[in-house]
């Protein structure tokens, strides 16, 4: 069984459909995760990111959303699952953590009462020995003087202490999997690196795949090990952190280095993108980056590229979405 | 917490004595003398020493004084129109009322709850649709008019209850005491219900529709656990709107009570605004307003149990 991915996808394409509209949200994704695997989805708000995630656990409302594709999850089709299939998945063996530790906790339950709440819920048992892991859990995550934390609520813990009540949360039945929507974002830049981390040592102690969401290139970079830039609801580029950052081989991924502070010298100008992200609702026929891309030719704008491998070994080939990958990182080759 | 709860309650002292404050000098604003009503043509001197009898003649904020000091001993004069002590009668008056105050105020509550909760739950369904619309007519028909429907139909077409009074079964634990109490209770209920209903409905969506609602679904918690979360999230909110239409109730509802001439304070208040009874008027008044004010002692005290977030240290 060592060689079944954990986490496999594919094709998955969410669209939000409403009477006047369809918002293409994702658009044909495609991966695989093995266990103790972390993969770092890497793209501006709107890019897709958050909708995949939750796409993988079915969280969107069922109403207003058509998901397609294949889902397999821990060898179960997430697609095929019912209510209770559902129920048994979420939290268990796939756990999430929000952007957004205060509006993604239940204001008027104690920690305590939340993380005892899903251990009986998907392990049964007494209270008693679910509160004892819950204190465990807190202890886990560092929360210091944990047992009082038992029973406060969040509003009155810090913003990092509830992230790391949100992580012992969702650590709280041992998932496979956990799924991290943006984690850091809402949190001080001191908290954002303890969280980062945490989260990155708990992931190599238990063995947990991982799928880290950020907008953050240093975020991504520190805690993954395969990474995926999103853009328009498609991945752009995908391939091992270290390839990918070195040499990016997708005009967008490129823009993104050039508009981060991370490695830059001082003095030199950061250059942001161009223009701004596509309409999901009405995309261009071709390359969704073409509008803004500085190496765009006529044939970029004729059909969207496949995401096609530039090098082949390594364990996750590096791949990317453009047809002129290899002027990428030659900006003096742009003939205007 | 119960630092809280003793600072809240010491806070009522001076609510009290304003509204004892208001009712005395209001019910003294009305212009005429309030026994040249009640006896009619007499001589001068006769009412002269009437007045010093009842106290009267002395200067007003002795009259305040006076009164207010009696009234907390429980002695608040003699009703002008039947000479029996008020603070007898408040009494007779406020259980009648409390009787059905209370048992509309469960009705409400509990079928406003229920019907609000699974509306805002299943949002845009028929049933959702349904509450709406009945919530409306609820809060649109004035109660008054809807006790005479009542009366209409199931006194005078179909002759199954009784439209009048209170019954004279010993004890409220009897058939004949409860047949008297369904008519005006369905009418007292009808507003509250739909308020609390309408609140619970806007609440449940509006917590659906939170980010932490998503989060306890992405633990795998069951429907069940999840409207658990719900409902203890809109609680604080629905219990304030209830406190306030409890309130409400058990004051009394002068048109309901008279439709019905239900002996509680509403039909009392009627009796002794008619009468000029001031005695009774300003024993009603206080009786109505001091209600108002420990229940909504009450309601704060629960909502900060309810809602943790509602610090008041």
């Amino acid at each position: 069984m060592i060689d079944k991915p954990l986490v496999t996808v594919e094709d998955l394409t969410v669209k939000f459909v409403s009477r006047e509209t369809t918002v293409h949200a994702v658009s044909g994704v495609s991966f695989t995760l093995d266990k103790g695997e972390v993969l770092g989805i890497l793209g501006e708000s709107g890019s897709g990111k958050s909708v995949t995630l939750r796409a993988l656990m079915r969280l969107l409302p069922p109403g207003k959303t058509r998901i397609a594709g294949r889902i397999e999850i821990a060898r179960q089709d997430v697609m095929a699952l019912d209510t209770a299939g559902l129920s048994r998945l979420r939290g268990a063996t796939v756990a999430m953590i929000f952007q957004e530790p205060m509006t993604a906790l239940d204001p008027v339950f104690t920690i305590g009462q939340q993380i005892v709440e899903a251990i009986v819920q998907h392990e049964g048992g007494s209270r008693a020995d679910a509160k004892r892991r819950a204190l465990e859990l807190l202890e886990r995550v560092q929360i210091p003087s944990a047992r009082r934390r038992l029973d406060a609520y969040p509003h009155q813990l810090s913003g990092g202490l509830r992230q790391r009540a949100m992580i012992a949360i969702a650590l709280s039945c041992r998932p496979a999997l956990l799924l991290a929507d943006e984690p850091t974002t809402a949190l001080d830049a001191t908290v954002q690196i303890q969280i980062l981390l945490l989260l990155r040592n708990l992931q190599q102690e238990l063995g947990m795949a991982m799928i880290f969401v950020t907008h953050d290139l240093g975020a991504a970079v520190e805690v993954s090990h395969q990474i995926a830039v999103m853009y328009a609801g498609r991945f752009v580029e995908r391939g091992a952190v270290a390839e990918v950052v070195r040499h990016p081989r997708h005009p967008y991924t490129e823009g993104l280095m050039g508009s981060t502070v991370h490695e830059v010298e001082k003095g030199t100008r950061l250059t942001p993108i161009r223009g701004s992200p596509p309409n999901l609702a009405a995309l261009p026929p071709g390359c969704s980056f073409a509008p803004r891309c500085p190496y765009v030719i006529p044939r970029c704008e004729r059909a969207i590229p496949e995401l096609r491998p530039i090098a082949s070994g390594g364990y996750h080939p590096h791949a990317t979405r453009c047809i002129r990958s290899e002027l990428v990182g030659h900006p003096e080759t742009i003939t205007a | 917490m119960l630092n809280y709860i003793i600072r809240r309650i010491l806070y009522t002292i001076p609510i009290a004595i304003g509204v004892s404050l208001v009712v005395f000098g209001l019910v003294h604003l009305a212009p005429g003398d309030p026994l040249s009503a009640v006896m009619g043509e007499v001589d001068q001197k006769m009412l002269a020493e009437m007045r010093a009898s009842f106290g009267y003649d002395k200067p007003l904020p002795v009259q305040y004084l006076l009164w207010l000091g009696n009234s907390l001993t429980g002695d608040m004069g003699y009703s002008l129109r039947t000479g029996a002590p008020v603070f007898r009668t408040l009494i007779d008056s406020a259980v009648n009322t409390m009787m059905i105050g209370v048992a509309a105020s469960l009705l409400g509550f509990v079928v406003g709850v229920t019907m609000g909760m699974l509306a805002g739950y299943h949002h845009g369904t028929w049933l959702d649709k349904a509450v709406s619309s009945a919530t409306i007519t609820g809060v649109s028909i004035p109660h008054y008019w809807l006790a005479i429907l009542l009366v209409i139909v199931f006194s005078v077409q179909f002759g199954w209850l009784p439209s009048m009074g209170a019954g004279s079964a010993a004890s409220m634990w009897s058939w004949e005491a409860w047949q008297h109490m369904i008519l005006p209770v369905i009418a007292l209920a009808a507003i509250p219900c739909a308020i609390v209903a309408r609140t619970a409905r806007a609440c449940v969506m509006e917590i659906l529709s939170m980010e932490f609602v998503e989060a306890l679904r992405a633990r795998g918690l069951s429907e069940r656990r999840i409207l658990l979360h719900v409902s203890r999230n809109a609680m604080p909110t629905v219990l304030a709107v209830m406190g306030l239409q409890f309130a409400h109730l058990l004051g009394g509802s002068i048109l309901v009570e008279t439709v019905f001439t239900w002996p509680g304070t509403g039909y009392l208040l009627n009796l002794a605004i008619f009468d000029r009874d001031i005695p009774v008027l300003q024993g009603t008044i206080l009786l109505l307003a001091l209600f108002f004010v420990s229940i909504n002692l009450v309601v704060d005290i629960l909502q900060t149990w309810a809602d943790p977030r509602i610090s008041r240290g």
